[in-house]
């Protein structure tokens, strides 16, 4: 079932001088969906997203927030989003317990910040001042900030850019956790793994357009890539065991390694069934899925960190 | 008005935090008075108009506390908020921009009031400061002479590229401002030239008002002054308010 749309975005646009940086863009976000926009640096999210918010004027196309005008009617809006930018900061000397009591006093309605500094594990630092916060404590502090208010909308810029990657998980925990309140989730990020992991339905932006929009499932489905099945086999192994099945298209041996290619789901139940029919030993069996980055390298001939 | 009290709450912490404000509005001025009242005592002589140094000195180094304020901290901090972003984020909340740009002021109209009780205390203390002016009357020049001083702080954060172009653009108005408008140097050590010459200055006629109150002048003596500032003031804020960035 679709929920109603919560973002509709209608052939946007915007150039800066003779860059253009967005180049007729539509799609939806549908309410209480995790939606994303991955793409390469550069590739026109951080525009889109801004000018969603209201923060940049865009050249040409339509745009409706939660039903309003972002740039007519930004003001109405402010209650029900919050969040998260790029590139921003706060005052050096604030500390975190001030800086939420601060936000949470602009908004009539929001939430006890007392609660959500715990949920965001930020309760130990609730004194410490904004310039000795490490990067992913600001981050979460961002968060905290984007979260005050109780909004129905979301944005989160490139949240997780520059923490490490255990601070990158707690972060995913945690937009998960705003979905599951009943929020719709407006991200971008350039990590594929994160849009893949997190996200309902993923955006695919490259030079300013939509190259792709689907479920992270469906996107990789439709590139019709193969699955890979790798294994390290006993001495004497013979590929010629493989290469008959229906389901596999390429047999590769790499000394005692065995890479096997196919496209079909019962790649896998086939190579099992096949090596344990004909008695051939094998160890540290997995199993390689296409990824997002492996739609965005069909989609546009490139990979994704170049 | 929604977050403007909290904002200017807050602010004001933040510069109490930061010791540089402070001593500059409070420690630097009381350094001067030690050092020239020190120097040159608090006779009456015919030199000040039957005052002493440190009676026309105090008022007139109330003008240098709101300089070090309005070209110095006001257009500084604003720009630095505009080039990290802080300004950016609030701009994605309720607070409109007045009650941002009004927290700055009332913070900085606490502490440019601070620094002058301060001033004035010690010099009553140590060296008998004399006063024959209305207070409510000196608050009023106080007053318009810090807004219009700031008036001219937050055009300079508007049009100045980055923060570090606003301390150097202020730093250049504000020291020939503070050495040329009797500031710091009495007016009367001056040649006749150059007190014409400083009367382009919006800051020697913040020193010559408060001079004028502060020994009983009335307002009506200084209509030029008056005049000259209220100018400045609504100039500088429709100026301001015309080249406002939020990033």
């Amino acid at each position: 079932m679709e929920g109603k749309s919560v973002v509709e975005v209608q052939d946007l646009r915007k150039t800066y001088g003779s860059l253009v940086a967005v180049d007729g863009v539509s799609f939806q976000v549908r309410e209480g969906e995790i939606f994303g926009m991955v793409g390469p640096n550069g590739a026109g999210k951080t525009t889109i997203i801004e000018c969603i918010e209201g923060l940049r004027r865009p050249d040409g196309g339509t745009l409706r927030v939660l039903g309003l005008d972002p740039q007519r009617e930004g003001r109405a809006l402010q209650p029900f989003m919050g969040v998260q930018l790029q590139e921003s900061a706060l005052q050096d000397r604030i500390r975190v317990w001030e800086a939420v009591d601060l936000f949470a006093r602009f908004y009539r309605r929001a939430v006890e910040w007392g609660p959500l500094l715990e949920q965001l594990g930020l309760s130990e630092a609730r004194n410490t001042a904004f310039a000795k916060l490490s990067g992913g404590q600001k981050q979460r502090l961002f968060v905290a900030l984007a979260l005050v208010n109780d909004p129905d909308l979301v944005f989160l810029d490139e949240l997780t850019t520059g923490l490490d990657p255990q601070a990158r998980r707690g972060v995913w925990d945690l937009i998960g956790s705003i979905r599951n309140r009943g929020k719709t989730v407006f991200l971008t990020t350039h990590f594929m793994e994160e849009a893949e992991r997190l996200c309902d339905r993923v955006a695919i932006i490259d030079h300013g357009r939509i190259v792709a929009l689907d479920s992270p499932e469906g996107l990789i489905r439709n590139i019709g890539a193969e699955s890979r099945v790798v294994f390290i086999a006993a001495a004497g192994f013979d590929p010629g065991t493989l290469q008959g099945l229906g389901s596999v298209s390429r047999v590769e041996v790499i000394g005692d390694r065995v890479i096997v290619s196919g496209r079909e789901d019962r790649l896998i139940v086939d190579v099992v069934n096949a090596l344990n029919g004909r008695g051939w030993r094998f160890r540290d069996f997995r199993t390689e899925q296409p990824t997002l980055e492996d739609v965005f390298l069909a989609l546009t001939g490139r990979a994704m960190r170049e | 008005m929604r977050g403007f009290c909290q904002l200017t709450w807050v602010e004001l912490k933040l510069v109490l935090r930061e010791p540089m404000l402070g001593i500059f509005t409070v420690v630097f001025p009381l350094m001067m008075l030690f050092v020239f009242g020190g120097v040159y005592g608090n006779k009456p002589s015919d030199y000040f108009g039957g005052y002493g140094m440190v009676d026309v000195s105090v008022p007139a180094w109330t003008g240098l506390i709101i300089a070090t304020t309005g070209f110095l901290s006001l257009a500084i901090s604003v720009a630095t908020y505009r080039e990290r972003g802080v300004l950016r984020r609030l701009r994605l909340t309720p607070v409109r921009p007045q009650a941002i740009l009004g927290a700055q002021i009332a913070v900085l109209l606490f502490m440019n009031g601070m620094g002058m009780c301060l001033l004035v205390i010690a010099a009553k203390l140590l060296f008998g400061l004399r006063f024959q002016g209305n207070i409510l009357s000196v608050a009023g020049g106080f007053a318009l002479g810090s807004l219009s001083i700031f008036a001219i702080g937050f055009f300079l954060a508007g049009i100045a590229p980055s923060a570090r172009a606003a301390q150097a653009i202020g730093m250049i108005l504000f020291y020939p401002m503070i050495f040329l408008s009797g500031a710091t140097i009495p007016l009367e050590a001056m040649t006749g030239a150059i007190r014409q010459y400083a009367k382009v200055l919006p800051l020697t006629h913040v020193v010559t008002l408060l001079r004028g109150l502060w020994i009983g002048d009335s307002w009506g003596q200084h209509l030029t002054e008056v005049a000259v500032l209220s100018g400045v003031l609504v100039v500088g804020v429709a100026l301001s308010a015309w080249v406002f960035r939020w990033e």
